[in-house]
């Protein structure tokens, strides 16, 4: 009962902190990565740090959430619209979602025929406490064993790791709503247009029941598609380079993804480890009497600064790398669902096709075949120059995502090792001359 | 007289010192006690404790053989030595005497109550001053390094060998710098035989590291991973760190049988070091029965300073172990970080490969290369950790442990006199009745009885004074070595760590520009 107490006094906490910080953040009209990262420097402002970039220009649509609240395991997301629209009934509004709401809104999209030629956005993921749980949840059981200072620097440490968790999210689900309203197509769905309006629950429009079934069977149907894609003969020069980059570079980054969070999980865990050694170094040097006493003291202090800096480390990398792996990973799998759609739509004509000749053959409704298989052409050639052109944005897109993650992260581990340089040069020089 | 030699740095020619010797070259060595005790006037007034160092006796140690007594020159001793020189050759004396066992005696046990013939008293504030302003003058011209871990022989008999090689000036040894093969067994047989002799006397006895039978298992069957080469490294590490306590410590370095090792080419096989021999089972009994006895000792004997010193060390000794357990926390999880980098490096060389931006690939292969660096620099830090840190730890957790066994030995010593008193106080009643019951035979042998109790009481109460004055002595010299032990390891420590950081820099500043150029 107590550490449920104090699960839910330490959720109110970050979410007072996240407020706060995302009003900081809310100053500005570009899209902001709220990011552990970024110290509180104002210059930092100016940097849009995002996996996604050319998000939020077009003034006539803006969004953003400012604002959420975590309670137990879900979190409310207040999504913030400033429109110039007229489709739009107010100028300014906001409205709070769940994170099913956006999955509703995702499928829907997905479901629409209409955008069957475009690469929609993939989904956010579902909001992840689990990691930091468990750790509070141990940290709960070793209270016991670990001095009241230790004992608050890990809650510390922890408090903070919720707040990533937490910033994480909010963001994700921030750059999904920006991708939409920034896509000329989509941003004028009407769903869309609902989720960011209807200013009640949206639970009544989605369908529970059937989501979850439909969802097996997208998936079923899916596993059809790679069978279909990887069978079919492909007509485009273009669209079979893609697909052989596409399928291969996806199971690439899925793993890369996958290892880049043992990695940087591994580095939490180092971080965290210092915690512990400057706090035991701490109890030692109170109780040690002799000229040791000092060294023991420069020594706890200077762990206890180098944990900060390797957990900055931890989450830059957290977030420059495995975060920005992660989502072109979703995004891949997005534009391979385009590929999908379109080779389906392929092999529709293709069977069209194939009727219209049998019909031929025996003489029987060849209009309606006739008619049949020029849809399927229509369709199969929108999907095809749609796709085409969706697929070449999207790799300007991620190589310009991945030129710019890259570089802030080699900037910021060399910021931060030459932090630690400093800090242990400091020491160094402390310990000698004494 | 003795000679006024004034306290001199280790390299002092041999034969100033000769003088002291030859005037002692009266009385036979094994009437040790016997001698103290007749003379127990003069030696019965205060001496002032040695504060002088090891230096000194150094030169004493000429190959000559002393094998005169040493007590007569005790009785020409003025008591209450106010001069430093007295302190000198008093010291000079215990050393002597040690050094004189070795060849006269065969058994063991001689020497243990040899050392106890010679009494200060310890409640002088002036000594205790002298004591704590000793200068460190440890500078010995003394190097010891343990070196080429070999395996000899095959199977189940294989061991290691280590290369033991001592470069020195003091003249107490043959040359100048010579080396030995040694195995693990001898530095335990050194051990066994350093505690025999000194333990009693309240010295802090540096531990050799723990044997482990799973490790040596390892590497005697052959199995050539790294976890057994690490094993070797760690050992090999732990043995030079022991055998550089050793002959830091002044009185140590005096032992012959520290020299014999360091010197003697063919050292005998040490019995008794065998974990499952009969020497080592007695031990475990031993042991066993002494911590019986620590329970029953009730410590009604009170000094403020013993106490407090020994809960310090209590309270260290734990929050060591939990620092110990935590660094090598940290080991683990920079070796897991070190796995899991490796394992990432792959993965992002394999992105590269399939990313068709030619820029970006070359980027992606880059940072894979990054990556790879960045698992050594891993791999080194844990290493650091380790073999710095965690190993430091290790040393004085089990150093602390003898410390603990120091004081132990004192309160033994303690017990003993509490117990001859009242043996005394219980011969003296029977007197008393035998007085009364007017039986003049027996009261004869009673008289004896209380005489010869009266002068174990005296001897007792005058151990008891200089082993406090020696674990006094060996604990402000083990707390001075240890201060400068830490902090030269977390010097060291920091600087790799240091290391470690420039190269990432190096690193990631080689990377940039190539982020930069994806176009």
């Amino acid at each position: 009962m107590r550490q449920e107490e104090r699960n839910g006094g330490c959720f109110q906490k970050i979410a007072i902190i996240a407020r706060l910080a995302a009003q900081h953040d809310d100053l500005q009209p570009c899209c902001t990565f709220i990011t552990m990262t970024s110290t509180l420097d104002d210059s930092e402002k100016e940097k849009a740090r995002s996996v996604s970039v050319d998000l939020n220009n077009d003034a006539s649509l803006l969004i953003d959430i400012p604002d959420a609240l975590c309670e137990r395991d879900k979190v409310k997301f207040t999504v913030h619209t400033k429109t110039t629209l007229s489709s739009f009934q107010k100028p300014d509004f906001s409205v709070p979602r769940q994170h099913e709401d956006f999955i509703w809104l995702h499928d829907t999209l997905v479901e629409t025929e209409d955008y069957a030629g475009l690469i929609i956005p993939p989904a956010p993921p579902k909001p992840d406490f689990e990691s930091p749980r468990e750790k509070m949840h141990k940290l709960g059981e070793g209270e016991a064993t670990m001095t009241k200072e230790e004992y608050t620097k890990m809650k510390q440490e922890l408090e903070a790791e919720y707040l990533a968790v937490f910033k994480k999210t909010v963001q994700v689900h921030e750059v999904f709503l920006q991708r939409l309203s920034s896509h000329p197509i989509l941003s004028k769905d009407r769903n869309f247009q609902i989720f960011l309006e209807y200013d009640q629950d949206l639970s009544v429009r989605r369908k529970n029941a059937k989501e979850t079934f439909g969802s097996f069977f997208k998936n079923m149907v899916k596993s059809a598609d790679e069978v279909i894609i990887s069978g079919i003969k492909e007509v485009d020069d273009f669209f079979e380079q893609e697909k052989t980059f596409l399928l291969d570079y996806s199971s690439k980054i899925k793993d890369s993804t996958a290892r880049a969070e043992k990695m940087t999980r591994s580095h939490k865990n180092v971080a965290d480890d210092y915690i512990h050694i400057s706090a035991t170094l701490n109890s030692l040097s109170v109780d040690d009497n002799t000229a040791l006493k000092k060294h023991l003291e420069k020594f706890a202090d200077l762990f206890e600064k180098l944990r900060k800096v390797e957990g900055r480390v931890a989450s830059d990398e957290e977030l420059k790398l495995t975060e920005l792996l992660r989502y072109y990973m979703l995004d891949i799998q997005a534009a391979k669902d385009l590929l999908y759609r379109r080779a389906r739509a392929l092999a529709d004509y293709e069977n069209s096709n194939k009727a219209l000749d049998k019909a031929r053959l025996k003489s029987k409704d060849i209009t309606q075949a006739e008619e049949h298989q020029q849809q399927c052409l229509q369709k199969f050639d929108k999907l095809s120059e749609s796709g085409k052109r969706e697929l070449t944005s999207f790799k300007g897109r991620r190589v310009v995502a991945f030129r710019k993650n890259l570089i802030e992260m080699a900037e910021l581990e060399i910021k931060h090792a030459k932090n630690n340089m400093a800090l242990l040069q400091g020491c160094i020089e402390l310990l000698k001359s004494n | 007289m003795a000679a006024s030699s004034p306290r001199n740095p280790p390299p002092l020619p041999g034969a100033e010192n000769q003088d002291p010797l030859s005037e002692m070259a009266d009385e036979d060595s094994d009437e040790g006690e016997d001698i103290f005790v007749g003379n127990s006037n003069p030696v019965a007034e205060s001496f002032q404790p040695d504060t002088a160092n090891g230096e000194e006796p150094a030169d004493l140690f000429s190959e000559e053989e002393t094998s005169t007594a040493v007590n007569s020159s005790i009785t020409t001793f003025k008591s209450n030595g106010v001069h430093s020189d007295n302190e000198n050759d008093l010291f000079a004396e215990v050393s002597v005497e040690l050094s004189m066992e070795n060849p006269s005696t065969t058994t063991k046990t001689s020497g243990a109550e040899f050392t106890p013939s010679l009494t200060l008293s310890a409640t002088q504030p002036r000594s205790m001053e002298q004591l704590e302003e000793e200068k460190d003058e440890d500078s010995f011209d003394m190097d010891v390094a343990v070196t080429n871990p070999e395996k000899i022989g095959d199977g189940m008999n294989a061991y290691m060998a280590y290369k033991v090689s001592t470069r020195t000036t003091l003249p107490m040894f043959r040359n100048r710098t010579f080396s030995v093969w040694r195995r693990f067994s001898d530095f335990l047989g050194l051990y066994e035989k350093l505690s025999v002799k000194h333990s009693l006397n309240g010295c802090i006895i540096p531990p050799p590291p723990e044997k482990s039978v799973v490790g040596m298992t390892k590497v005697k069957v052959g199995k050539e991973d790294s976890s057994s080469a690490d094993f070797v490294e760690r050992r090999r590490a732990a043995l030079e760190r022991y055998l550089q306590r050793v002959v830091c410590h002044p009185s140590l370095l005096q032992d012959p049988d520290v020299r014999e090792f360091l010197e003697r080419d063919e050292l005998p096989r040490a019995v008794g070091t065998h974990t499952l021999s009969g020497a080592g089972f007695l031990k475990m009994i031993n042991r066993a029965s002494d911590a019986v006895s620590k329970l029953t000792i009730k410590i009604s004997y009170s000094d403020a300073w013993f106490d407090n010193k020994l809960q310090e060390v209590e309270s260290e000794d734990l929050q060591l172990r939990k620092l110990h357990a935590v660094v090598d926390s940290l080991v683990n999880h920079r070796k897991e970080l070190c796995g899991n980098t490796a394992v990432f490096a792959k993965s992002m060389a394999m992105l590269g490969n399939s990313e068709d931006n030619t820029a970006l690939s070359r980027a992606l292969s880059q940072l894979a290369e990054v990556e790879d660096k960045m698992e050594t620099l891993h791999q080194e830090q844990a290493a650091s950790d380790f073999f710095i840190l965690a190993e430091l730890l290790a040393d004085y957790i089990r150093l602390l442990g003898a410390v603990r066994g120091c004081f132990e030995q004192r309160m033994k010593t303690w017990q003993r006199w509490q117990e001859a008193q009242s043996t005394l106080q219980k011969k003296r009643e029977v007197e008393a009745k035998l007085l009364w019951a007017n039986k003049p035979d027996k009261l004869q042998q009673a008289k004896e009885e209380i005489t010869e109790w009266e002068g174990k009481v005296t001897q007792y109460e005058r151990d008891f004074d200089r082993i406090s004055v020696t674990v006094r002595k060996e604990f402000l010299r083990f707390e001075k070595e240890k201060s400068k032990d830490f902090k030269s390891q977390i010097v060291k420590y920091l600087e790799s760590l240091l290391q470690s950081q420039q190269r990432l820099v190096m690193f990631w500043e080689a990377f940039l520009p190539e982020a930069k150029a994806i176009a």
